[in-house]
């Protein structure tokens, strides 16, 4: 379908004078798509109960109405607006208006606590506010003080706020009737304005919530997200007859990519769920085409599946049972295209009739064309589960300041544990004495914001970024991560010790959330248990284990068992596997509370921040390694109100079985039986 | 928060109420009134006469002494429904839902007393029934909206967290757009977080829609918190009256209810 064709800009910014009708920039393809598609929907969300959508010419409309107040109340080019709030119309709309006007959105994590959001405005120089209702409003106040530049700020709902008497804050709606009276008394200023945008131009300052440090501001130019989103959807052949749900943070680089990015240059359809807390029902209402998970909302669906089943009757269950198993078979065959004989086909297709049909369509994914997941490593079992349904789920690799697309793994050559080729324009190399991964792409980003110095450590000269990332190319020329490349440590022995590695083989089990290990310059492993409060709570209740709170439960002797049970299955794993056999975990503690980032112990985007984690719980650590039975913590927690607490514990240390390392002889002989 | 507010003349007047059971003495000569736009906190120990006195209120009690005047109309003797029709709607101490209907149900049965189509009408789907239910079923919505209860909107109700029916029962009298809402004891049994949540909702009901507001609560915090104004009663006798820091102060309602001071 048509795809735009976005022309190639020369190498050379200088060089050659610019085609302003070039649809170089997403306020162009805007234009583009209300002149062409303009009956098409763009955008929907489901308002009081029903599906509202908007159609491509209604969103340029919406768009140029808002553009006009933002000018009737002094913007000038070049300033930088904050987005802030769950995905809305309204806050896609703020950003396609600023960067019609010249400006840059600075889209905020709407979780963000008021100190980390005053971070951003501050040093984004952020002159307008776009939020979506009184939490956020209320956070932009409480820091307004300390962000001189914050001039304005506008809200999308105005509930609770009729009393607020701030001159600065102004109602979206009042905005918008503002820019209309702007229209009509400066006729063309809007088309005006979108033809002065170009291609090389910034478009959006993402900040990365970063695992350590301050977050920094990836200035990302309309170049870089509009060949990279084309590239990834040319290799997909996604078309306008796509539909995304728009769930993730719009801070996110993965949501601006395929919400906003691919949706301007594909011209397709993105759809806004009701709140958080319905993404899965409205998940299975619109039953998207194209769809972006992260590896946890994939497990949580399965989980709650696997849940649900348990309480089928026992017919159902059997049912289930065998045709999953026959999936697990042959599933991922037939979906790869691969040889499958007859019989197995023809019960395949009666296992869609009466299982995986109706299962897909429970969950909202009869209808994906393309699914991907990544930011985690995803368990193989998980994984496989999707593929043999007939879901077409791959992973992919990429950054913020790579605009996402650097590795995708190509229809038909999907495995568990690689993330693919290199996409095209994209190179790819390994640093010969770090193992790092370099890349190297259209889609580079321009800068840090503000920051030259963490810019030239990362983008070098010669246009090699560095990722961080230690990886290696595997026999098929897949890409395959294997941890943060600083985070790669050795034990007191010389033992390669790669703690994701190994987290992420521990969080494959459902009853894990979360795990740290540990293991650096010490003489063994150990590790930080996190339970799914879920997924073992369920297992308690089954089991008649009564339990009051999550660190009741997290203290439980069965639940203890239950995780040493998990713990030692990853050793005897980790065994098999001659570099890093000798990194087993020798010891672990359930802790007694979630870890969360409104703590600090995780990212926003949920990665876990060991360094700061082993600090805070350095009595924990320090027990670990001691001999100790037990370990004393006392913890500030932070409530969802911002308030702060203190949870004092005392923690039980759990000895895990060790597994002899297997030689090479002894795995293939395994691997053949 | 409470800025711009103004609180108008009295939307109910409550004269020499008195109520027996029998022998027992349940409110003794009680007055008071509840001011347009306000919202009124009532507290007082267990037994003390709070629910009788709401009761009394909506019409399920009838006091045989003194006189209840709503909107300027004086009733001695009322039936709740009628009360329903003049526009008073209550939530109870314990949840009074309909366990086997989903939320969405719930609350479009605050809604009944506003349909107007016939019985001869209803069971045809087509035509004025169908425009009407479109209506309320729009009016509902908002109210899910407002309470940020879409998640739940289909569930039955049985099967929801107690937090969470206390939620749908306040949709539910909501519902019927009323311009006094009496609240018992809206937020006992629910966790911090919960509470806080439905302090903002009663602010937000107060705020939004100017809905008069009684209620009763034990959570002193909350109370002292949300009120405009306090009315303590004490083994069925009225023993303080005022705004909440004045009350907090009064000598007889701390030795009554919140403790002495030792």
């Amino acid at each position: 379908m048509a795809v735009i064709d976005i022309v190639e800009r020369p190498a050379q910014r200088s060089a050659a004078p610019q085609d302003s009708t070039a649809l170089d920039t997403f306020p162009k393809l805007l234009l583009h798509h209300a002149a062409t598609r303009g009956a098409r929907p763009a955008v929907r969300e489901k308002d009081y109960g029903i599906w509202q959508s908007w159609s491509w010419s209604q969103v340029a409309d919406e768009v140029e109405a808002l553009a006009g107040g933002l000018l009737a109340m002094g913007f000038r080019r070049g300033d930088k607006v904050a987005v802030i709030g769950d995905n809305r119309p309204r806050l896609y709309w703020a950003i396609s208006a600023t960067q019609a006007l010249g400006g840059i959105p600075v889209p905020i994590y709407q979780d963000s606590i008021a100190d980390e959001m005053a971070y951003v405005l501050d040093h984004a120089e952020v002159r307008f506010a776009v939020a979506e209702d009184q939490e956020q409003v209320d956070k932009l106040i409480a820091v307004k003080d300390r962000c001189p530049l914050l001039e304005t700020i506008i809200f999308d709902d105005p509930r609770g706020m009729r009393h607020y008497a701030y001159p600065f804050l102004h109602d979206y709606e009042t905005v918008q009737k503002e820019g209309r009276n702007w229209a009509a008394s400066h006729p063309g200023f809007f088309p005006e304005s979108v033809a002065q945008t170009r291609g090389a131009d910034p478009s959006i300052i993402l900040y990365t919530s970063g695992t350590t440090g301050r977050p920094k501001g990836v200035v990302l130019s309309y170049d870089n997200l509009l060949k990279t989103a084309k590239n990834a959807l040319d290799f997909e052949g996604l078309g306008e007859q796509e539909d995304i749900l728009s769930y993730l943070p719009m801070a996110w680089i993965g949501e601006h990519i395929f919400s906003y990015a691919q949706a301007h240059v594909a011209g397709f359809c993105i759809n806004c769920p009701e709140s958080q807390a319905t993404v899965m029902t409205d998940l299975r209402e619109i039953g998207p085409t194209y769809f972006f998970a992260p590896p946890r909302i994939f497990e949580n669906i399965l989980t709650q599946v696997m849940i649900r089943m348990e309480d089928a009757s026992w017919l159902k269950q059997k049912m289930f049972q065998f045709f999953l198993g026959h999936a697990r078979r042959v599933g991922t065959r037939i979906l790869d295209k691969e040889k499958v004989s007859t019989f197995d086909r023809l019960l395949y297709g009666l296992g869609a009739i009466l299982v995986y049909g109706p299962l897909k369509n429970t969950l909202g994914l009869s209808r994906i064309r393309v699914a991907y997941t990544a930011g985690e490593a995803i368990g193989p079992d998980l994984f496989t589960f999707y593929r043999s349904l007939g879901v077409n789920l791959k992973q992919l690799y990429g950054m913020t300041e790579s605009s996402v697309f650097i590795c995708i793994q190509p229809d038909g050559q999907v495995k568990p544990d690689t993330v693919g080729p290199p996409i095209k324009d994209v190179e790819v190399r390994i640093d010969s004495d770090t193992g790092e991964v370099l890349f190297r792409s259209p889609g580079a980003f321009v800068a840090y914001y503000k920051a030259p110095e963490a810019t030239n450590e990362t983008k070098r000269p010669d246009g090699w970024v560095h990722t961080g990332d230690a990886g290696f190319f595997d026999a098929d020329g897949h890409l395959k991560i294997i941890d943060r490349a600083k985070d790669v440590g050795r034990l007191e022995d010389g033992t390669l010790f790669a703690p994701k590695y190994i987290e992420n083989k521990l969080k494959f089990f459902p009853f894990i959330k979360e795990a740290v290990a540990f293991g650096n310059a010490r003489p063994y492993a150990a590790a930080f248990i996190n339970i799914d409060l879920q997924a073992v709570g369920n297992w308690a209740e089954r089991r008649g284990i009564p339990y009051g709170s999550y660190q009741e439960l997290a203290a439980a002797p069965q639940v203890y068992a239950l995780i040493k049970d998990c713990v030692e299955k990853v050793n005897r794993d980790l065994s098999t596997e001659p570099d890093v056999a000798g990194s087993q975990i020798r010891r672990f503690l359930v802790l007694h509370k979630e870890l969360d980032a409104d703590d600090g112990e995780l990212t926003r985007t949920r990665k876990v921040r060991r360094g700061f984690i082993a600090e805070r719980y350095r009595p924990l650590v320090d027990a670990l390694y001691s001999g100790a039975d037990t370990g004393r913590i006392e913890t500030e927690v932070t409530f969802e109100d911002g308030r702060k607490g203190l949870i004092k514990a005392e923690l039980r240390i759990e000895e895990a079985a060790t597994f002899p390392a297997a030689s090479n002889e002894q795995i293939r002989l395994r691997k053949a039986s | 928060m409470q800025n711009g507010k103004v609180i108008g003349g009295p939307l109910l007047v409550a004269d020499s109420i008195s109520l027996a059971f029998g022998g027992v003495k349940a409110l003794s000569n009680i007055s008071l009134e509840i001011r347009e736009h306000e919202i009124l906190a009532i507290i007082g120990p267990n037994g003390a006469g709070k629910t009788s006195m709401l009761n009394v209120i909506n019409g399920f009690y009838h006091p045989q002494e003194g006189t209840i005047t709503f909107k300027g109309e004086t009733r001695r003797r009322m039936r709740p429904h009628h009360a329903a029709e003049q526009g008073i709607a209550r939530t109870f101490q314990n949840v009074a839902l309909f366990k086997g209907m989903s939320t969405l149900d719930n609350i479009m049965t605050g809604r009944l007393l506003k349909m107007k189509r016939s019985l001869w009408w209803q069971p045809i789907w087509w035509g004025p029934a169908e425009r009407e239910e479109i209506e309320h079923r729009e009016f509902v919505e908002r109210i899910i909206d407002f309470l940020e209860i879409q998640a739940i909107r289909k569930t039955p109700v049985g099967r929801l967290p107690y937090g969470l029916q206390k939620r749908v029962e306040l949709g539910r009298a909501l519902a019927m757009e009323p311009d006094l809402l009496l609240l018992d004891e809206p937020m006992a049994g629910m966790n911090v977080e919960e509470k806080e949540d439905m302090c903002r909702f009663i602010l937000d009901v107060n705020d939004e829609f100017g809905t008069t507001i009684a209620l009763i609560e034990h959570d002193m915090g909350v109370v002292m918190d949300i009120s405009d104004r306090v009315v303590v009663l004490d083994y069925g006798r009225k023993i303080g009256d005022g705004p909440p820091d004045e009350v907090r102060r009064d000598p007889e309602v701390i030795k009554a209810y919140l403790g002495e001071a030792h």
